[in-house]
């Protein structure tokens, strides 16, 4: 008999190293994430995928899943710190959507829709960053990073490269390209590199690509984020 | 109706269009008039508003006229809604706020492509301008937020709605989009 989680009262079925996220994705249970993706190693940075494994509180993408856990997740309490690490996000870059090319399918959006985030709760920080258009095809928009890391893992994991790092702590801590120059076009990103692809956000974009889907048809105009996550992952694994 | 909701409106950082998008509830304004009548408001041009129930601040605030428009209305309104992505986080007047204010006026007014007579206007009756647009609820307390440039005639109607009937107002997930 496989071994079980409980993930809010519902039996998870989990096999030896998967984490909790892995198990509960497979068994089609949602849990909030922005900076996990299953093909990349977990990185457990956003803290949007808290929930609490017998009492306290871990990132399901880096915990495994051990026989015997009861998790919660659909909790007031994390619903709403869910809300609050998302409006920190917003607020500590610089978010317009109506401006972004992202707009309709960006995942941090995504979340913030799902979560009903209406507002920003917080103070807005305006901090001044810069917008890389050196490259001939992909530009950095450094105002929309929320240093999820997933272009340093997949420039690495996929691609082979080394082209994104993350550099500086706390409030400096800022998204970096592999070149003497620090300008993306003098290192070796390619537009089909992985790395290129993966951003959850609007800060990594591909030129000359934005708006060619109407208001209305975009990614999460009409479905919430969790469906297209779970609807992913059945992709990723053939079904 | 004896006791009608009284709804202030105005526009501060903000370029009308959520007012524009409001109006686009179309005929469905001639039921709203049956339980609302407006007070301050482009729609009445009515100057400043007196105990009302609803105000409905569209825009950030950019210079002093709006901080104090914005303070009036929290005085008289017993519920105060944040309009659009601008009232809620600045929105594109924001998109100023890296830019030193010296910068934008001599952009505008000295080095301007076709700028005649060339000065940056400072009379006594022009509102002074912040250093930085700021979002709403840094100024005054917010009762409710409804997002989107500009929030959908739905997202009012809604919103309206359900506190003329009583309920709590909740936007449902395909109303809720901040673009």
């Amino acid at each position: 008999m496989s071994k079980t989680i409980t993930i809010d009262g519902k039996t998870i079925p989990f096999e030896d190293g998967q984490t909790i996220m892995d198990a509960a994705m497979a068994a089609d249970v949602y849990i909030p994430h922005l900076c996990h993706q299953p093909e990349y190693t977990p990185h457990g940075s956003c803290k949007l995928c808290t929930v609490k494994v017998n009492g306290r509180n871990c990132s399901a993408c880096t915990f495994p899943a051990m026989e015997g856990q009861e998790v919660l997740s659909e909790t007031k309490e994390l619903i709403d710190d869910r809300k609050k690490v998302t409006q920190m996000l917003f607020v500590e870059g610089n978010h317009f959507c109506p401006s972004c090319e992202k707009t309709g399918n960006c995942q941090l959006q995504g979340v913030a829709y799902h979560l009903n985030m209406l507002d920003n709760h917080f103070p807005l920080f305006y901090p001044d960053r810069a917008v890389d258009a050196s490259h001939p095809e992909v530009m950095i928009d450094h105002n929309r990073c929320i240093f999820c890391t997933l272009c340093v893992r997949a420039s690495q994991q996929t691609d082979g490269k080394d082209v994104f790092a993350i550099s500086g702590r706390g409030i400096n801590k800022h998204l970096i390209v592999n070149a003497q120059s620090g300008l993306l076009k003098d290192t070796d990103l390619d537009v089909n590199d992985q790395a290129a692809h993966v951003c959850p956000t609007g800060a990594i974009l591909i030129k000359r690509t934005g708006y060619q889907v109407p208001i209305g048809e975009r990614i999460y105009d009409h479905q919430q984020i969790d469906q297209v996550s779970l609807a992913k992952e059945h992709l990723n694994h053939g079904e | 109706m004896a006791n009608k909701i009284r709804v202030a409106t105005t526009s501060l950082a903000g370029c009308f269009g959520c007012h524009m998008s409001f109006l686009d509830i179309d005929e469905r304004m001639l039921q709203l008039v049956e339980h609302v009548e407006f007070d301050r408001s482009p729609i009445t041009d009515i100057e400043h508003c007196t105990n009302c129930d609803i105000g409905l601040i569209e825009g950030g605030v950019c210079n002093s006229e709006n901080v104090h428009v914005l303070r009036e209305f929290r005085n008289n309104c017993k519920i105060l809604v944040a309009v659009g992505a601008c009232a809620i986080n600045g929105g594109l007047p924001a998109m100023r706020n890296h830019i030193p204010l010296e910068e934008c006026l001599n952009e505008a007014y000295i080095d301007g492509i076709g700028v005649e007579n060339a000065q940056i206007p400072s009379d006594i009756e022009l509102p002074l301008l912040l250093d930085k647009v700021r979002p709403i609820h840094e100024v005054v307390k917010i009762d409710y937020y409804l997002p989107g440039c500009p929030p959908s005639a739905d997202v009012f109607w809604k919103f309206l709605t359900d506190l003329i009937d009583g309920r709590e107002p909740s936007l449902p997930y395909e109303l809720v989009h901040y673009d």
